[in-house]
Parts: structure tokens; C-alpha cells; sequence
């Protein structure tokens, strides 16, 4: 099932598939975010923005706006 | 002869890079700035065999060598410029066992450039605990050169990272990635106009927007970059850098496979716990301002007894000075002019020392991107982001260091907001200022069983109203610019660690150091210049002053005492600096000051400490040979000669108290403005709206007030 990343729940894990280039840093990709890698939605700040991932072993906060542009595929 | 190797520290954010930096220089470092921009250069010196030492530059923390802030790319500048002195013999990338994957990144581009490149895995003594093999030998195959397990922190590993950095030429300088796999017609075409020139470095040149000033073989460069942005658009080289990326990251993967092993099975950690409390929705802030608070108490507090003590010893030391030198204009300069003038700054030490303290607690702890990630929404909704809390908190230190640390804000408009808003935050230059006031006007006395006291929660109230200040005045600038956002935001959230004492203790000792001689210096220089105008005057008035006063009080019966007082306040006031602060007056009067804190406020443009300081000489000139008063007493026995009473009352403190809360009086803060926006408008902006604020606040004080 493909979603984005904003709609994980806390605790879920995905794969990434892809994503628009431009409304996604580079910085983003470097620190781990491609496709193939694994994503863990950690947990939300409070007023659920921004949101605390772990991408490929890489503990890292984006705001839900930059998440909704990365589509993955739920595991399980 | 003694042979010098240049070694560079290079690596991700939070991967120990300067624990490792502290153990292998020691005391031994200094920091400087890079020539021309305000990066932060540590160097040091590590003796690595009898007759080897290695200069080691602590290059700053970076994930990649695509820069995106003014910080990476001095790391790129450096490592492309085979002139540069800087230029390494060997770098020494610095990754987290914990964090290989990403770490790798880093490492496999600065390989590619043909730089001996050692590879230290850091905190090795966590991989027990978390369960993490590593095939050393493996790895070294894999990436061709040599791996070093070590651990900055535990102290572990550092010397044979010495003895790997002393064979540094027996390592081959093999790429691990070939870069023209991502397009080869068009690195094809590169390597037929440059057949002599290092492909990758070419492609760096092209996508980085660094400037490449000094680079050897300039000319070639600047063509190339030039004629490759013909051949393809900016969008075309983001995908190219996509596609590099994606291509390292197979290596990396394919690389650790194969070396790699951890036991996923393990318990949940202190991360997870913590962050349960850290980031809470309630917990969160309050444990966020339970921290601030303590902070204020520690600053206000528990530095008033050694500060009480360099007041005494300064003023001590003036009378000291002035009872075994003859009298004359030297000793009056230095007991009326240097002395006073140092001793305004050097009481402020321990409160300086304390908030450094406490913002390199916080940093090293791994708390502070807590905070970034709690507050990021509400600070979103200001057109600031939940990275400005870094800015606007370590402006409570220092306005330079705070608009320095936005460059790691990615959106520009977001930056912009920060950088324009930072310097309302209580910088440790208004502290001075506050201090003295609040002890003068505030009275004395405690709330909440005696922990607080009045006089802290005003400091209290004055932080928080230049953090509302800068809210407030976000919340104006994100309406009327007219600048679109992106709204990107990427912060790496790392792994909590306990503050390690060496690196605490170096980063106060730095910061304290730069502090006070980068302020000392002004304050000198205008302390000296001060005192000069002060002791000398034009005209009769002030040349025949002792018989004037002595004719005009001839059928009074002044003491002695009384009457040199006299003669020395006629003298003040038609001296040179009594002639200028006569011509400010008119401004300040409707504000509820002298024209003795006219001068002041005046001199404060240079530097806010700097009033202290101002008044501190004026009132020594004033006081004479004799008196032995501290700086505090001094202010508090100066009377209003038209209004009556003291200067420094209740309207006129408060008054004074929101001058220095808002006008933009630091010309330092103004040079970095200018050269991290690129150009003296929003320097000017900020230069005029906030003394225009500053203004009319203090008036509205005043007259309501009084």
C-alpha cells in the first residue's frame, strides 16, 4: 500500500519508493533518505509538527510538509 | 628539526569530531577565524614521534561536501586548494560506529579526491552494548586504506589513530566511486578539455556555490564552471547530484554488508525513554523552562559573591595605584581612566562564564535539538523556524556567534527573520548594564520562600522581553517581506550524551577569552579616550575652576571634602566630554538621563558593556584621588543637579532599562549582519527601526512613569 510518510503512525515502518526531487533537499537525501531505505515514524512533536523519523539507522526531524512529498510502501 | 605533517579532522555533526580534536591537542589549539568570513577555525599541534608533529585543523562538521551553508564550504575550499597551507598531507574522517551509513558519505567523497583519507570509527566502546560487529580488515579492503577503532570519550584508540596518521603516505588514493558512471557523454567532454585535471574536483567546482577565489589553477576553474552551466540547467545538475548520492549510497551499502553486523535484538534505550519526557507535549516545555529558570538564578544569583569581590579589588587596586605612584596625568589614567575602565568588564566574567556553561551543556548534551524539534511549529507560525531557538537562545550570549548559527537554517526567508530579530535577545553586553540598574532601582527582598528574588525575576522579565521582542517583531517581518519560503527543515537528532568535562570546560575557557578581549580592547581604547576628554578642558572655565568654584562658595562653610567635590564636578562639566554630553542633553532629558548618561548611551554605540565602564570613569574623574567607592556606590550617590533626588531612580532605571532592551547599539553584530545578508541594507534596517523602538519606549517609560 503506498503512502506518505505524514501518514505513518507512531511506530510504523516503511519502505521509501520516491519522491519529487525539487521539494526535497539535498541535504535530505544524503542523510539517508532514498529509495530502498527503510523509514520508522519515531513519534510527533506536540501540535504533530514536525515529525521525528529514523531513516536508514539515522534519527532525524522534518516538518510534515517536506513529509508529504515522499511516498512510501507500509510494511506488513 | 622537528617535521610538521597538516592533518585535517573532518566528519558528520555529533560524531565526537572535537572530542577527538581535545584529546589529541589538548590545551594545545587555538581558534581563529578563516581570513575573511567568520567561520570558526580551530587549529592545534599533536606530537605524533620524536621529530613529527601534526598541525591538525579542526575542520567544521559537515554531512557531505555538497555545501549548503557558509561553514561547509570552507571544508570544500580547503580540501580543493593544493595551495592553501591549510591544504592536508592526510585527513582523518571521523565517523559514529553507530552511524556508519551516513558517516560513509562523507568519507567516500573525500576519498575520491585523492587525499589520503584514514577512517576513524568513533565511540568503538559502544558496540559491545549495541551488539555491533565490524570487520576491520574487511572494511580496509573495501575502502582501501586504514581503519581505526577509537573512542574521544573513553580515550581510547588515540594512539594508534597517531601511528595510522604517521604512515600516512603508505595509503592508496584510489576513488571509491567513479563519478562519470552517472553521465558519461557529458564527463567525457570534461575530460578532453581537461585531460590533466582530477574529474571530480571538476564536478565539485561545478555544482558547489563556493567561492574559488584561491584556488590553484584559478583561471581553468572559473572557465569550467562557466562553460558546463551552458551545457546543462540547474535542475539537470540537482538530478545529477540525486543520482550521485543514490550511486554512493549502493557502494556504502554493498561495503557494509559485508563488514557489518548488528544484533537488532536489543533493548530499548535511553533515547527512546528520554525522549518520551524530553519531547512531551507538557513535559516538554515545562522541563524547557524549568532549564531557563535555572539559568537566570545562576547568572543573577550565585554570581554575585565573586562579582562583589572584583568590584572591591578594582576599586581597591585604583586607590592602591593612586597612594604609591606620584600624582600626575599618568597615574590619574591609570587609576582614573585604565583601571575602572578594565574593571567594568572583568566583573562580568563569572555570570559570562556561567551562561557559556550552561548553552555548552545543553549543546554537548544533545538537549538543545530537542528544543529545536519542540518549538519548531510554534516558531514556524512567526516565519522563524524551530532552528532559530538555537540563534535566539545563544544570543543570550552573544548576538555574533547567534546570527553565525543561523546558517544551518535552510530556508532563506526564515534566516533572514532570525538574523533581523536576534539581536533583541538579552545579549551578555546588556547584562552589564541591567545588573547595575536593576541593583540601583529594583529594591531588595525574595518571593516563593526566598529562592527568587525580585531583582532576578526582573532579569527574568527583561530576557523574556527581548525573546517576546524578537517573537513579536518575527511574527511583523514574515508579514510585510516579500520573500517566498520553502519551509525545508532537516535536523539530525542525536544520540544523548553526557556532557564530557574537558569539552565543556575548553568551550567556556574560549568563549569567556574571546569575550573579554574582544570587548576589553574597545573598552580600553575607550576608557582612555574618555578620560582624556573628561580630564582636560577648553577655556577659562575649566582651567581656573578651583579659583571659580572656591570665589563662588566663599560665604558657604564647605568642608574641604565638600568644596574639591564641587571643583571637580565644574571641572567635569566644562571639560570636552562635558561640552559634548551638553550637546546631547536635549535628547536624552525627555528620557529622564544626565547628560553623563548621554555620554554613555553614546559611547555604548560601539559596545552596550561599554556604559559601565563610561560611567565608571566620568564618576572616578568626578570622585577624585581619594575616593575609594566601588562602581555601584558611585552611581547611586549621583544626584540630578536640575530635577533633584538621584539620577538613577525608578522612571529614569526602567526608562534606561528598555533603551538598552532594544536599541541596536553593537557595531559588531552590524559588520556580521552586513556580511552574511551580502550588502548594508538589512544592517541599516535593523540599525534604524530598533533605535527608533528603543526611543520612543524609553520616552513612553519615562513620562508615564515619572
Amino acid at each position: 500500500m503506498s503512502i506518505t510518510i505524514s501518514q505513518l503512525k507512531r511506530g510504523q515502518s516503511a519502505t521509501i519508493k520516491d519522491f519529487d526531487v525539487d521539494s526535497v533537499p539535498l541535504k535530505l537525501l544524503e542523510m539517508g533518505c532514498l529509495p530502498g531505505n527503510t523509514v520508522r515514524m519515531m513519534q510527533s512533536a506536540p501540535f504533530q509538527d514536525p515529525i521525528y523519523l529514523n531513516i536508514n539507522d539515522t534519527h532525524l526531524a522534518i516538518r510534515r510538509e517536506t513529509a508529504q512529498k515522499i511516498i512510501v510502501d507500509l510494511h506488513g | 628539526m622537528v617535521n610538521s605533517i597538516n592533518v585535517a579532522l573532518i566528519g558528520n555533526p555529533n560524531t565526537g569530531k572535537t572530542s577527538l580534536f581535545n584529546r589529541l591537542t589538548g590545551l594545545n589549539q587555538k581558534v581563529g577565524n578563516y581570513p575573511g568570513i567568520t567561520v570558526e577555525k580551530k587549529e592545534g599541534i599533536c606530537k605524533l614521534d620524536r621529530g613529527l608533529k601534526a598541525h591538525i585543523l579542526d575542520l567544521p562538521g559537515t554531512y557531505s561536501l555538497n555545501s549548503s551553508s557558509l561553514d561547509e564550504s570552507v571544508v570544500i575550499e580547503t580540501l580543493l586548494n593544493k595551495n592553501d597551507k591549510d591544504y592536508p598531507d592526510v585527513a582523518v574522517v571521523v565517523a559514529d560506529v553507530e552511524n556508519l551509513k551516513r558517516n560513509l558519505l562523507l568519507f567516500t567523497q573525500i576519498k575520491d579526491l585523492q587525499i589520503p583519507t584514514i577512517l576513524a570509527v568513533n565511540m568503538a566502546d559502544r558496540m559491545d552494548r549495541k551488539a555491533i560487529f565490524l570487520d576491520i580488515e574487511l572494511l580496509e579492503k573495501e575502502l582501501k586504506t586504514k581503519v581505526v577503532l577509537i573512542s574521544s570519550r573513553k580515550n581510547q584508540g588515540i594512539d594508534d589513530l597517531k601511528k595510522a596518521i604517521i604512515n600516512f603516505k603508505n595509503y592508496s588514493v584510489e576513488a571509491c566511486v567513479d563519478v562519470t558512471s552517472i553521465d558519461k557523454p557529458y564527463f567525457d567532454r570534461f575530460k578532453k578539455t581537461y585531460p590533466d585535471q582530477l574529474i571530480y574536483k571538476l564536478w565539485l567546482v561545478i555544482t558547489q556555490d563556493v567561492n574559488f577565489g584561491k584556488i590553484d589553477d584559478q583561471r581553468d576553474l572559473e572557465k569550467v564552471k562557466t562553460k558546463s552551466f551552458e551545457i546543462k540547467s540547474k535542475t539537470e545538475l540537482k538530478k545529477m547530484q540525486h543520482r550521485e548520492t543514490v550511486l554512493r549510497y549502493q557502494f556504502i551499502n554493498n561495503t557494509l554488508n559485508k563488514v557489518l553486523k548488528i544484533d537488532v535484538a536489543k533493548a530499548k534505550d535511553l533515547r527512546s525513554r528520554l525522549d518520551r519526557i524530553l519531547i512531551h507535549k507538557v513535559w516538554g516545555y515545562l522541563i524547557f523552562f524549568s532549564i531557563l529558570l535555572l539559568i537566570f538564578q545562576a547568572i543573577y544569583d550565585w554570581s554575585g559573591v565573586p562579582m562583589d569581590f572584583i568590584d572591591e579589588s578594582f576599586a581597591s587596586l585604583s586607590a592602591w595605584v593612586n597612594s604609591i605612584l606620584p600624582s600626575g596625568p599618568f597615574t590619574s589614567l591609570l587609576a582614573e581612566g585604565v583601571i575602572p575602565g578594565l574593571g567594568g568588564i572583568v566583573i562580568f566574567i563569572p555570570q559570562i562564564a556561567f551562561l557559556f556553561l550552561f548553552i555548552a551543556i545543553l549543546e554537548e548534551s544533545g538537549y538543545m535539538s530537542r528544543v529545536v524539534f519542540l518549538m519548531d511549529h510554534i516558531m514556524k507560525k512567526f516565519g522563524l523556524s524551530g532552528k532559530s531557538v538555537v540563534p535566539l537562545v545563544s544570543g543570550t550570549a552573544c548576538a555574533i556567534p547567534a546570527v553565525m548559527a543561523t546558517r544551518n537554517i535552510e530556508d532563506w526567508k526564515e534566516r533572514l527573520i532570525t538574523i533581523l530579530v536576534v539581536p533583541f535577545t538579552t545579549c551578555s553586553a546588556r547584562l552589564p548594564v541591567y545588573l547595575i540598574i536593576v541593583a540601583l532601582v529594583i529594591p531588595e527582598g525574595t518571593i516563593a520562600g526566598g529562592f527568587l528574588s525580585y531583582q532576578a525575576l526582573t532579569l527574568m522579565g527583561l530576557y523574556l522581553l527581548g525573546f517576546g521582542t524578537a517573537i513579536f517583531s518575527a511574527w511583523v517581518l514574515n508579514k510585510v517581506l516579500p520573500i517566498k519560503r520553502k519551509a525545508f527543515f532537516v535536523m539530525e537528532m542525536p544520540a544523548y550524551k553526557i556532557p564530557l568535562f574537558k569539552n565543556v570546560v575548553i568551550t567556556v575557557v574560549e568563549k569567556t577569552k574571546s569575550f573579554v578581549f574582544g570587548a576589553g580592547k574597545i573598552i580600553l581604547a575607550i576608557s582612555v579616550i574618555l578620560w582624556a576628554l573628561a580630564s582636560y578642558g577648553p577655556g577659562n572655565e575649566f582651567s581656573n575652576a578651583e579659583q571659580i568654584v572656591t570665589e563662588q562658595y566663599a560665604n558657604q562653610s564647605l568642608t574641604e571634602e565638600e568644596l574639591e567635590q564641587k571643583i571637580n564636578s565644574h571641572k567635569l562639566e566644562y571639560s570636552f566630554i562635558g561640552y559634548i554630553g551638553k550637546a546631547i542633553e536635549p535628547a536624552v532629558r525627555p528620557l529622564g538621563y544626565d547628560w553623563k548618561i548621554g555620554i554613555a548611551i553614546v559611547s555604548s554605540f560601539a559596545a552596550r558593556e561599554v556604559f559601565v565602564g563610561t560611567l565608571a570613569t566620568i564618576y572616578s574623574v568626578q570622585g577624585g584621588e581619594e575616593d575609594e567607592a566601588t562602581i555601584k556606590e558611585r552611581m547611586a550617590a549621583e544626584q540630578n543637579p536640575i530635577l533633584g533626588g538621584p539620577v538613577f531612580n525608578f522612571a529614569s532605571g526602567i526608562s534606561l532599562l528598555l533603551f538598552y532592551a532594544f536599541a541596536m547599539q553593537c557595531m559588531s553584530t552590524l559588520a556580521i549582519v552586513k556580511r552574511e545578508t551580502n550588502g548594508w541594507k538589512w544592517p541599516a534596517v535593523q540599525f534604524v527601526g530598533m533605535t527608533i523602538i528603543a526611543y520612543v519606549a524609553a520616552l513612553g517609560a519615562y513620562q508615564i512613569l515619572d
